[in-house]
């Protein structure tokens, strides 16, 4: 290649749903963004994400000066990618929300499986919630139900903007919803007003479940999988009275914060821990066996790079993970507070 | 008589102390595990907390290892607590089991009673003797309390990752040891130098986060997936409002913790001026000290479905309003993942972290020590 080096960041999302990738440059513009399902593969998706990103990249030649991850198969990635930082999804979504809008004091972000509520001031994280007991109201129901009425997912919200008089779903809880949607369905509501109906229900739900002593003030940011849903943003908007603003790039905020994250390490070329893009091309072998060590009998998760152990983890004492203090170094700066 | 009794931290070092002196054969039951937790959430009641799970779990390993007597703590108000020895009791009386039940209520709910409890175990024991042995045993108890209440606070600059719990092992079997008054003295500062000796970075920032909550789930590290550890090995300094020997003691003067009831009630009183039950009321005074007292955050845990500590949720957004404190609340029960659990702390770190260096401006963010904390975030 005969084109100088481009600086880069690369973030890197993967979460239960959607595993996210995406390169940015010196100012933190996004470069190429990947957005792919997980399908329970964390490894395969990052891999063959990876491909992607390289053939979106073209022959740009891009120098990766910095990696971070982040989503709930954050230390896998990690491990297998070799980040640099290593955070939690809720940060991450945090620096994010920031970087788009700096005065941002409310981030309401829904994604496969789960929900968060991020309340910012200055710039700063002051208060923040997750959804813990109940999954209703997260991307993955609506995938479902978008399936069962035979709408698109990508349609689902134009459908809900058709609605004049959105139907009332009872949201508590997934199933149950469903059976009143089918209820209502079965009554003669339009579908319409069923989508819509179904997106106040889940705002409702999330603001029942996240929102209670909050204070929720503009600049609201809603990101994550389900903000494609013009209906939810809508129905948000009606909730709260406030307005919501969708960033361009919702759906990949989480590895954008990672990319962020790894960009303010400030790292010297070549002082990253990254494998390269060539790691899509290796073979990784996982494995679980229970440990005896007592009747605990925790599952330690094994992971193997061309028949060495490259990480092991998954007990409640530790004494698996010692035996990688190599790996652990690497990860330096992961989670740190 | 093989007597056992639930397991609460560290509490079996004392409860042996204590039976050893009374002559009574005292069963520890086999650790806390998943294991005893999944027996102990099979036969108890899907809405129970999960304090009487895991006691459930104990109970029944520990009579599956001889246990013929057990003993289970008693009290009252408005805290389901007070109830679950006599719903243990019955349990495991349906389930087949054969023992005798000792319910021990608080000593102010009538010291003959009290006594006639330690004197059905002990026959022959005089009121005198009793009292010098719980005395004793007690010293005991104090001195362990304050060697993990150290830990807490070392353990945030701990040089080698893991050393201070290691000294801790080693400080612990040293009290152990100890029986006479005496010995007691001395093995309390041998094993308090053993714990000081642990290498530290006198220079290290770190996070100062109080923990409050529910007492079992404050006390057990089992039923909290290790937190305070976790939290250690991220480089936090910690302090907590509830220990086993202050929680114990009649006078409430909560020598360990360093804050009496009486004070904490007060801190308490602008936003709940009664008792809730439960520790509800000094969650939500302990939040106030911690907050005047400087510290960065306060974590409250509670059991899933804790009604006082509940009420104290629903209280705090106010205080951390007035008194500019961030509080994370988390709620376990044997439904619970480590995983979202460490998910939320590390983030509420962060916040943490966040907010000092805003304050400080430009001080640097607490360090984390090196390679910490890749088992433990898993």
């Amino acid at each position: 290649m005969e084109t100088s080096a481009i600086t880069g960041y690369l973030g890197i999302d993967v979460g239960s749903v959607s595993t996210n990738l995406v390169i940015l440059d010196e100012h933190a513009a996004v470069m190429a963004a990947i957005y792919r399902r997980t399908q329970g593969q964390p490894i395969r998706a990052v891999q063959e994400g990876m491909k992607e990103l390289l053939e979106l990249l073209e022959d740009r030649n891009i120098e990766v000066r910095a990696v971070g991850a982040t989503g709930s198969a954050r230390h896998l990635t990690g491990v297998i990618l070799g980040a640099d930082v290593v955070k939690n999804e809720i940060t991450a979504h945090a620096v994010a929300a920031s970087q788009v809008i700096p005065d941002v004091n409310t981030v309401l972000e829904i994604g496969g499986q789960d929900s968060k509520l991020i309340v910012l001031r200055d710039g700063i994280v002051t208060d923040f919630a997750m959804n813990s007991v109940c999954a209703a109201g997260t991307g993955s129901f609506l995938d479902h139900q978008s399936a069962r009425l035979g709408i698109p997912i990508e349609e689902f919200g134009s459908y809900a903007l058709k609605s004049e008089s959105p139907a009332h779903i009872a949201g508590r809880c997934s199933v149950f919803a469903e059976s009143d949607m089918i209820h209502k369905q079965q009554v003669g509501v339009a579908i319409e007003d069923i989508v819509y109906g179904l997106c106040h229900a889940l705002v409702r739900n999330y603001i029942n479940n996240l929102g209670k002593a909050k204070d929720l003030v503009e600049p609201v940011v809603f990101q994550g999988g389900v903000a494609a849903n013009a209906g939810m943003k809508r129905a948000f908007e009606d909730a709260l009275d406030l307005e919501v603003v969708v960033p361009i790039h919702h759906n990949v905020m989480g590895a954008i914060g990672s990319a962020i994250l790894a960009m303010e390490l400030e790292l010297m070329p070549g002082e990253s821990s990254f494998k390269g893009f060539d790691m899509s091309d290796l073979i990784y072998e996982t494995s679980t066996f229970g440990c005896n060590g007592c009747s605990n009998t925790c599952e330690i998760v094994r992971i193997k790079v061309e028949g060495k152990t490259l990480a092991r983890w998954g007990g409640r004492c530790g004494k698996w993970e010692a035996e990688d203090e190599a790996a652990a170094v690497r990860m330096k700066q992961a989670s740190t507070p | 008589m093989k007597i056992s009794a639930p397991h609460m931290g560290h509490l079996h070092l004392m409860l042996a102390d204590l039976f050893q002196r009374m002559g009574v054969e005292y069963v520890k039951p086999p650790p806390t595990t998943t294991k005893t937790l999944q027996i102990g959430a099979k036969v108890s009641p899907e809405f129970a907390c999960l304090p009487l799970k895991i006691n459930l779990g104990n109970f029944i390993e520990a009579l599956e290892a001889g246990a013929d007597s057990l003993v289970m703590a008693g009290g009252h108000g408005p805290c389901r607590f007070g109830y679950y020895g006599i719903v243990e009791d019955r349990i495991l009386r349906d389930l087949g089991y054969e023992f005798d039940f000792y319910m021990l209520e608080p000593f102010n709910d009538g010291a003959w009673k009290f006594y006639k409890l330690f004197e059905s175990l002990s026959p022959g024991l005089s009121i005198r003797s009793l009292w010098k042995i719980l005395k004793v045993s007690f010293s005991k108890g104090r001195a362990f309390d304050r060697l993990y209440k150290r830990a807490l606070q070392i353990r945030a600059c701990e040089i080698n990752r893991g050393d201070t719990s290691r000294a801790l092992k080693k400080a612990e079997a040293v009290l152990t040891a100890a029986y006479s008054p005496n010995e007691i003295e001395e093995a309390a500062a041998e094993s308090m130098a053993i714990l000081e000796a642990v290498e530290r970075d006198p220079d290290r920032q770190v996070l100062k986060v109080g923990i409050v909550g529910e007492f079992y789930l404050l006390l057990e590290p089992f039923s909290n997936f290790g937190l305070e550890e976790f939290l250690g090995h991220m480089g936090v300094y910690l302090e907590r409002s509830v220990w086993v020997t202050d929680w114990i003691a009649p006078n409430r003067n909560n020598i360990i913790y360093g804050y009496p009831k009486k004070l904490v009630k007060q801190k308490a009183a602008p936003y709940l001026n009664h008792n809730v039950g439960g520790e509800g009321q000094e969650t939500v005074g302990s939040v106030v000290l911690f907050a005047e007292r400087g510290f960065d955050g306060v974590i409250q845990l509670l059991p899933f479905g804790c009604m006082p500590e509940n009420i104290a949720t629903s209280i705090l957004p106010k205080v951390q309003q007035y008194h500019d404190i961030p509080v994370l609340t988390l709620a376990f029960d044997e439904q619970s993942g480590r995983a979202g659990v460490i998910t939320r702390v590390e983030a509420f770190l962060d916040l943490l972290s966040a907010r000092r260096m805003k304050r400080n401006a430009g001080v640097a963010a607490p360090l984390e020590p090196a390679a910490a904390a890749m088992s433990e975030r898993m």
